[in-house]
């Protein structure tokens, strides 16, 4: 019988191990990975990287009451945009209660966390944060564990439990995580902030979509927000409105802010 | 070498090696139709996209992540049992040792498989290693698992090698060519010589204790699944202690089970007695009270407070839509088998088979109320969200279970399910000169040399 000894079949099986486990260890590293392949080289020549959150302006927004009731238009145009399933509502708008009984209208997008909470949950880093500070899906390395979404405190991700619909399936397009369109089965999706569009001038779909323009692009680097129809300096526009964060105490720092309103300025009364 | 006790045990552990009847082959047959028919719904799920099941968007995972944490729940019992009663020299363990280490290992290659089923995307699998990012308790569950099955299969394995002697000498130059070959290789030429003897204590002490922190780790890991996250019922601190006593007390239950069903079906009455009942049947009571402590601690806690999330959690789990889970956990689960222990009229074998199949059922309503309600709840103003497994949910999880029993009948049909030596040693402690453990009882453990220093080491 050839000698084996217990030294010699430990350090095979030794070896073997650290050999099966090496590509995990050297490519992750432990910490959050700054890892998006799609955005290098995409950068504004020159400009310092814009820092992409929301304003989102209640005091606008009256949940389409007045314009389409019943129908959100910045999910709509989201739903369009990126040609999802129906109930795919990346964004969507919420009616919240008032303490004195009345309601306001709370748009929810997806909050690009700072300290996102998806974002450190996901085991194979297929939901990374982008150079502008977007949270990004690549579909073609999630493996649909759907633990982003049970770890996210607002619902704001989706599942393709089904194909996108067939109009999206037809596109020629390859889905990018910046561009996820069409959705693929079997992965998770979620607001994209519009990235593609948000850096090169455009608003996004949501913004774009909203009847009342309540929605601002917001970036943070220049302090600058804009809906489309005018450019506010972000930090006043903040201040005196005395935004607020959704649910800052479960400290995911959100970048997405609301001023506080319940449509009023389209007439809107909280108690109706 | 043998006397007619050890005789009539090797005649008894071996015999449903050397025959098999009708019954049997008509089991597995119903088993395989089981599993082939959860193949096939699970050949729909891969088509037509998790779509066919119930989960959705607010309820996004369901049945196989209940039934994950299930089979690894009971996967505690087996290993972390045998090793702890190896450990301290419970002499009554060694009948039962064998079957609750295959336990381990079954429950093992059945749970593992349930978060494969819930993937939408399988086939990138290997992104896990590739890709894998030690920030997610998911990879922890990838390591801590797969480590766990490795050390299992070992800690199975060992203690089996002089049986697979046993098998070896017995199938020597017979028929079955395949078993003669199959029993030669994995004896690797065990001879019972006191070097070898000395060898396998060495290696199964090691093993004994290096299973213990792992198999704690497992469940701890699979408890942060949900402790990692900000959910009512999930965010709490005690989750991994939670886990890990609720996983040995389903998986003590599961041993009684497991038990009962081969003492009828093998006639092991003489070896699997009333004591191993109610020596395992304390214990359960006991991992009972520990559990009821734990969730009395956990529900109290946040039930004190009132915070928004966990009062509307809650409500649904005490007199909402899934009260009638949650309670017929705590009553099924806790209370009626914690009585039908603790009262010396129903603690026979039959009742304590009864009580740990209720464990075993209500376990798993347990965990349940844990995965869905949890992600039922509203985070913003919404309703409710639904959830109620659909029939391809449900066959892959029946199949899964018939797979389950059909390693068990397979291993059973290969190897002795009793451990023969360990039970021979106890009926002949001097046997082959082997020197007793001075001043032990006389049908005391043989102390392993890992545990008593200058023991067998050194000369007499």
């Amino acid at each position: 019988m050839a000698r084996i000894t217990r030294r010699r079949l430990l350090g095979v099986i030794g070896g073997a191990a650290v050999l099966a486990a090496s590509p995990a260890w050297v490519r992750s590293g432990v910490l959050p990975i700054k890892r998006s392949s799609a955005s290098e080289g995409d950068e504004a020549g020159g400009e310092t990287t814009a820092q992409w959150g929301m304003i989102i302006d209640l005091r606008k927004c009256d949940g389409c009451e007045s314009y389409t009731p019943g129908e959100a238009q910045c999910t709509t145009a989201c739903q369009r945009e990126h040609m999802l399933n129906e109930d795919q509502t990346w964004i969507r708008v919420f009616e919240m209660e008032e303490p004195g009984g009345g309601t306001y209208f709370m748009p929810r997008p997806c909050f690009q966390c700072e300290n996102a909470p998806c974002l450190n949950v996901c085991p194979v880093g297929a939901t990374f944060r982008n150079k502008e500070g977007v949270i990004l899906v690549d579909q073609d390395r999630c493996i649909g564990c759907r633990f982003c979404m049970a770890a996210c405190p607002y619902g704001a991700r989706y599942f393709n439990w089904d194909e996108p619909p067939e109009a999206a399936q037809k596109l020629l397009s390859r889905p990018t995580p910046e561009y996820p369109v069409p959705q693929r089965k079997g992965t998770v999706g979620k607001c994209e902030a519009c990235i593609h569009d948000l850096r090169y001038g455009k608003l996004p779909a949501c913004s774009q979509g909203c009847p009342m323009n309540a929605i601002y692009s917001w970036d943070m680097a220049k302090d600058l927000a804009t809906n489309g129809i005018e450019i506010v300096k972000a930090s006043e526009f903040i201040d005196e409105g005395h935004g607020y964060r959704f649910k800052e105490e479960l400290g995911t720092r959100p970048r997405v802010v609301y001023i506080p309103g319940h449509g009023e300025e389209f007439g809107r009364k909280a108690e109706s | 070498m043998t006397t007619a006790p050890s005789a009539r045990l090797r005649e008894d552990t071996m015999r449903p090696l050397m025959q098999t009847g009708r019954l049997y082959y008509a089991f597995v047959g119903f088993l395989l139709i089981v599993i082939a028919w959860g193949m096939f719904a699970y050949t729909r799920q891969l088509s037509d996209g998790l779509a066919v099941t119930g989960m959705r968007d607010k309820v996004s995972w369901g049945l196989y992540i209940t039934n994950f944490v299930f089979f690894i729940g009971i996967s505690h019992a087996g290993t972390l049992i045998s090793a702890i009663l190896r450990l301290t020299h419970a002499e009554w363990r060694r009948p039962i040792t064998r079957m609750a280490e295959v336990i381990t290992v079954v429950a093992l290659m059945t749970g593992a498989l349930f978060p494969i089923f819930d993937l939408g995307r399988p086939d990138r699998i290997p992104n896990l290693i590739e890709h894998g990012r030690l920030s997610s308790p998911i990879i922890w569950d990838f390591i801590s698992i797969s480590t766990y099955l490795t050390g299992s299969i070992i800690y199975l394995y060992l203690p089996m090698i002089p049986d697979l002697a046993m098998c070896r000498d017995r199938f020597r130059g017979s028929a079955h060519r395949f078993r003669a070959t199959l029993y030669r290789i994995l004896a690797i030429g065990w001879k019972n010589t006191a070097e070898q003897r000395r060898r396998l204590d060495i290696a199964l002490a090691v093993m004994m204790i290096l299973i213990i922190p792992i198999a704690i780790s497992v469940h701890t890991v699979v408890s942060w699944i949900f402790a990692m996250t900000m959910r009512s019922g999930w965010n709490s601190t005690i989750f991994g202690p939670y886990f890990v006593v609720g996983a040995i007390f389903s998986g003590v239950a599961a041993i009684i089970t497991v038990m009962w069903i081969f003492r009828k079906a093998f006639h092991l009455e003489e070896y699997i007695t009333a004591i191993h009942f109610r020596y395992l049947g304390f214990l359960l009571l006991a991992l009972d009270l520990i559990y009821a402590y734990f969730t009395l601690a956990e529900y109290l806690t946040t039930g004190y407070k009132l915070e928004g999330g966990d009062k509307a959690l809650l409500e649904e789990l005490m007199t909402g839509r899934y009260a009638s889970f949650f309670w017929a956990f705590v009553v099924g689960g806790m209370v009626i088998p914690a009585l039908l222990i603790a009262f010396p009229k129903t603690r026979t074998p039959n009742w304590i088979f009864f009580a740990s199949v209720l464990v075993n059922i209500g376990m798993w309503l347990k965990r349940f109320v844990i995965v869905v309600p949890s992600m039922a709840l509203p985070l913003l103003p919404y309703e409710w969200g639904t959830y109620w497994p659909t029939w391809v949910e449900i066959s892959i999880s029946v199949a899964a279970l018939a797979w389950f029993a059909l390693i068990f009948t397979l291993f059973a049909k290969f190897f002795p399910i009793i451990s023969v030596w360990e039970v021979e040693e106890a009926l002949e402690p001097a046997a082959e000169g082997v020197p007793v453990a001075s001043g032990g009882p006389s049908l005391g453990p043989r102390p392993l040399p890992a545990m008593e220093p200058g023991g067998q080491d050194e000369p007499r």
